[in-house]
């Protein structure tokens, strides 16, 4: 028999069946078993993709994205009525936007299907659902920015509201990243992670806590990006607005 | 509450019970996610969809079955649908851009840069980044997993020789671009 091929030793190395003679050949033959050897020092140089550590609280936070995906209701406590109407209203707004940009994304997996709807239409109805998106995120970064230093922060109504919020964002993030948006996506993406951290944190703000998301907030100058990124896509709207008028 | 029971109660409609397996095995699946796809945004997007399908699926689940286990294979093949996501994607750009870019070659490593494994590590990324979307998912669950042919079978819905084929050519790759290191220290 001539020399094991490489696909053989391959096997031979994770353990794997490469056939009777080739496990005779190895037995008797040296220059194959130091190539055996010989491959399985070079894989073993082959170092692991190491994940970056998502932190203990990772699970939490994975599950503050996931529970309205999943139509779950929320246990929590009601959010204080004063903010009730408020809130109920933007996050069906949340949801109306969430589900127009669904509608956009199907428009851009299936173009073979016949739409109703023209480019321009559906880069509008992104465009819209976007900006409203931000504005509703600026009410939550503003709150958080504006309360007071040294004090707890009741938050139950911005955990909710960040709650509704977080997998919008998400669809919003991604959908920037596939539609070569860069600066779009990574405001999304800080944005996303301070709704999350909201969503999934206590009711109550320390005010340790709270010092530390607002300093957070500002030192990336987080608020000050959404409110320019959400002008600039307000201005990509209007322009749109004539060639959607007149493509309908 | 252990996991087999907390399946049965996320089955009865028990949220939190779903909250605890979701707490408890998102960091593997995410650690999972990552060596497969080899980006944070997309390793991201593979947990939180292998939960969703999770969900939906827990009547499928088999008593019998580790939790872990069938956690780790909805990932894996999660993880395999944005691999091949990838490679469609990245296919319709370079049909649009003309494909004149260079297939991704291993630098030729001088003898000082050896020292530093930081350059291993960039070697085997450019051996990952030639890799199919089988052969990398193959050779990941391999390799650096050290799940058997028949899990990777399970997770990847392809048949033992598909997996076998996948693997070896994946080795293949990993040789050429490790090799001149391998020479260089052995």
């Amino acid at each position: 028999m001539s020399h094991l091929s490489e696909d053989e030793l391959a096997l031979l190395h994770y353990g794997e069946e490469a056939g009777p003679e080739a496990d005779a050949h190895l037995a008797a033959c040296a220059e194959c078993a130091e190539r055996l050897r010989g491959l399985g020092r070079m894989l073993s140089l082959a170092p692991a993709p190491e994940p970056p550590d998502r932190g203990e609280d990772y699970g939490a936070r994975v599950w503050a994205r996931l529970r309205p995906q999943l139509g779950l209701g929320d246990a929590r406590p009601k959010v204080v009525p004063i903010r009730r109407r408020i809130l109920s209203r933007a996050a069906s707004l949340a949801a109306l936007a969430a589900v127009l940009v669904l509608a956009f994304l199907l428009g851009r997996q299936f173009p073979e299907r016949p739409l109703p709807l023209s480019a321009e239409v559906r880069e509008r109805v992104l465009l819209v659902a976007v900006a409203d998106h931000l504005e509703r995120s600026q009410m939550v970064l503003v709150e958080l920015v504006n309360a007071p230093v040294g004090e707890a922060m009741n938050a139950k109504a911005q955990r909710a509201f960040a709650d509704e919020l977080v997998s919008a964002n998400r669809l919003y993030r991604q959908t920037a990243a596939r539609s070569g948006e860069p600066a779009l996506a990574a405001v999304l993406e800080e944005l996303e992670r301070v709704l999350v951290e909201v969503a999934a944190g206590p009711d109550a703000i320390t005010p340790k806590d709270l010092a530390e998301l607002q300093r957070r907030i500002e030192s990336r100058g987080l608020l000050f990006r959404v409110r320019v990124i959400g002008s600039q896509v307000r201005e990509r709207e209007k322009d749109l607005l004539p060639r959607t008028l007149s493509s309908s | 509450m252990d996991d087999v029971t907390a399946v049965a109660q996320a089955r009865a409609g028990d949220s939190e019970a779903f909250r605890l397996l979701v707490e408890r095995h998102s960091r593997a699946l995410f650690k999972l996610a990552y060596r497969m796809t080899g980006n944070e945004h997309d390793a991201e997007d593979v947990v939180q969809e292998a939960f969703l399908k999770a969900y939906r699926s827990l009547d499928r689940f088999e008593q019998r079955s580790q939790v872990g286990s069938w956690l780790y294979r909805i990932a894996a093949n999660c993880a395999f649908d944005v691999l091949r996501k990838r490679q469609r994607r990245e296919s319709r750009l370079d049909s649009l851009d003309g494909d004149d870019s260079p297939e991704p070659q291993a630098a030729e490593p001088g003898p000082d840069r050896l020292a530093l494994g930081g350059d291993v590590r960039r070697h085997m990324d450019a051996a990952l980044e030639r890799m199919s979307p089988r052969e990398r998912a193959a050779f990941v669950l391999r390799h650096f997993e050290g799940r058997s042919v028949r899990e990777i079978e399970l997770a990847l819905g392809m048949d033992t020789t598909a997996v076998k084929q996948s693997v070896c050519r994946a080795v293949r790759k990993a040789r050429e671009v490790l090799a001149p290191l391998t020479g260089a220290v052995s």
